[in-house]
């Protein structure tokens, strides 16, 4: 199981550092996407890995489930997908004011020397 | 009174999100009334932030139990004298910036105003919290807030640098991550104070883990600090976005510092801590690096506005350089040139804007231009703001260098240090003095293209900066005393971690004998 979750997070994280180095945006920011998708796997394992156990105080309880994580990746998850939201506009914006959806706006014509 | 000075730590937090949320509602009402809002609200930041820096440098950390609960378990806030010292550092530059933008500046965006008083939420924030997921959480409020600011005005180049700017430090928010879900993970803990005590008691098997995940926080912090290998993004987002944001934004680098400062002067204050280890001995020639290249490329700038976003990067690597000799007196000389660097190039950054605007078509490009409409105030206000930026005497930066240079020659590479601080200072000076001949003595003829005339109410803020700067040279005195024991409350981090931890207070064995 934690072979399997370990492989998962190192997957997601390999293919969004690929992708966020591309030249295009629409790459980057799925990279970006993945990237925070690896980090919010990552830190909700990292309460360590518990089946069928309560996060908060229950009678007859044996083990418990370390809740923190769960509460940090709830906020993780929060800020990722603003952060996602804010950047696709950007991108749009990008693409619109440069002509292009390059990350330097790279521009073909004589306009770079301005 | 009494009340006020128990919740004084976090009214410097709750201020600036008042102010946001008020102006978030008030959004397409009369401008005057938005500037006046923010005015007041930021006048009253700076009010307070002088009242923690008394209460501050009067008391021991005065810790804060956000919902009482007790540290470690929840989250503190925590208000040292280096907190405070921030905090005024940031509410006096905001102050200025903000003085600026309501010139005219404000109204070429939407929600200026709001995004101001947010982002003044986020630095103050991430100067007080004592915990290490809360740091990240105010570092994304800070950024997001950045984010609109860099991009208020629009045009091209913004969009251009605005969006490096963004992935880049999303990227590094992923980085910050991982480096805290490995450091709970390994250690059970996000206050900082416990973590402190966590890593010098990790076993041996688990240092391999906090080692990397404590490098993975320093890639963070260099990132936002814009140090040697992760500076590329600074220019372009600095060097094109609007005076008074790039101006606010002298304040930004330094929350990166601050964060390197405040976490790895607990993290690896006791001597048994795995991270005393080689790769925090690289970070003065890092900061060397950084201070010579950055310099290099203020020579080598092509625009006014560039030339100064490289001096922001030079003025990172003095202040890491100062920061990782690891001695007290060293910090304190950081710590005072910290106001004055980052005064220093806000109001450079506020002159290259009027600058720009007086040379019509040539804008701030180094290229023999016009003659520009007041000019020998324009030409006398860059001559003093370049003696401040490249640290002559007689004003503050000057007297931050030859501290800095004195508490460096116990150090064993001090023929480096000493060679790269003065070389880069000569550098800085023929880059400033070339730029200055260009821009004010080969100009003649009218100027092309639309121009505008600089107001007296555009040159306040920047003279009052320039004042500012000056009243640290009459007060450097007792403001190179409040630093120097800032420096040493942060050598003895015990007394920190006592406050959080509300220990009674233990004896801590003397460190005086490392350096």
């Amino acid at each position: 199981m934690e072979g399997l979750i370990a492989l998962v997070i190192g997957v997601l994280t390999a293919s969004g550092v690929f992708l966020v180095l591309r030249a295009q945006t629409f790459p980057v920011v799925l990279g970006l996407t993945l990237l925070s998708y690896a980090v919010n796997l990552f830190l909700f394992v990292m309460g360590r890995l518990a089946i069928g156990v309560p996060p908060v105080i229950t009678p007859n309880a044996t083990a418990y489930a370390d809740p923190l994580p769960q509460a940090l990746v709830l906020t993780a998850i929060v800020i990722s997908f603003g952060m996602t939201a804010f950047v696709i506009v950007l991108s749009l914006k990008a693409r619109a004011e440069l002509g292009n959806d390059h990350v330097d706006g790279r521009m073909e014509h004589k306009e770079s020397q301005q | 009174m009494n009340s006020l000075y128990m919740h004084l730590p976090i009214l410097p937090v709750l201020l600036p999100l008042v102010a946001g949320i008020v102006l978030l509602l008030l959004q397409g009402r009369a401008i005057v009334l938005q500037r006046s809002i923010n005015l007041i609200a930021t006048l009253g930041l700076v009010g307070l932030s002088l009242l923690t820096l008394d209460h501050a440098a009067s008391s021991t950390p005065q810790v804060y139990l956000l919902g009482n609960w007790p540290a470690p378990f929840g989250i503190v806030l925590v208000l040292d004298m280096l907190a405070a010292w921030m905090l005024a550092a940031t509410a006096v530059l905001a102050l200025f910036a903000l003085g600026y933008a309501c010139i005219g500046t404000d109204q070429q965006g939407r929600s200026f105003h709001v995004l101001f008083q947010l982002q003044l939420f986020g630095l103050n924030g991430a100067f007080l919290t004592g915990d290490l997921f809360n740091l990240f959480v105010f570092f994304e409020i800070l950024l997001l807030a950045s984010y609109g600011l860099l991009l208020h005005g629009g045009g091209r180049e913004r969009v251009r640098g605005g969006l490096h700017f963004v992935v880049i430090n999303l990227v590094g928010s992923t980085l910050f991550l991982f480096a805290v879900g490995t450091l709970y993970g390994v250690l059970g803990t996000l206050n900082m104070a416990d973590l402190a005590l966590k890593i010098s008691q990790t076993p041996a098997e688990n240092h391999a883990l906090v080692q990397s995940a404590s490098l993975l926080l320093l890639i963070v912090f260099a990132l936002k600090a814009a140090l040697l290998p992760l500076y590329l993004w600074l220019p372009s987002a600095y060097g094109t976005t609007s005076a008074p944001v790039a101006a606010l934004f002298a304040i930004m680098t330094k929350v990166g510092l601050y964060s390197i400062l405040r976490v790895f002067s607990l993290f690896t204050d006791d001597l048994k801590s795995p991270l005393n280890t080689w790769f925090f001995n690289a970070l003065i020639p890092i900061a060397l690096a950084t201070l010579l290249l950055a310099t290099l490329g203020a020579l080598a700038s092509t625009r006014l506005r560039q030339q100064i976003a490289y001096l922001v990067i030079a003025s990172a690597g003095m202040l890491l350089l100062s920061f990782s000799l690891e001695n007290v007196p060293a910090r304190a000389a950081g710590l005072y040139y910290l106001w004055q660097s980052s005064f220093a190039t806000a109001a450079a950054f506020l002159l290259a804007d009027l600058i720009r605007n007086a040379r019509g078509d040539h804008a701030d490009r180094f290229e023999p231009g016009p003659v520009m409409q007041r000019g020998v105030l324009l030409g006398s206000l860059f001559f003093v703001t370049a003696i401040a930026l490249v640290g002559l005497p007689p004003l503050a930066g000057f007297l931050a260098k030859f501290m800095l240079l004195r508490a460096a020659t116990e150090h064993a590479q001090v023929a480096w240090i000493w060679g790269i601080v003065l070389t880069s200072g000569v550098i800085t000076l023929i880059a400033l003095a070339r730029s200055g001949s260009l821009l004010f003595y080969r100009a003649e003829g009218p100027v092309r293209g639309k121009y505008t005339t600089a107001s007296s109410s555009q040159l306040a803020p920047i003279i009052g900066l320039l004042l500012v700067i000056g009243f640290m040279v009459v007060a450097a005195n007792p403001l190179s005393d409040y630093a120097l024991r800032a420096a040493q409350q942060l050598d003895d981090p015990s007394h920190y971690q006592n406050a959080v931890l509300n220990r009674a207070a233990t004896s801590h064995p003397a460190k005086g004998d490392i350096q």
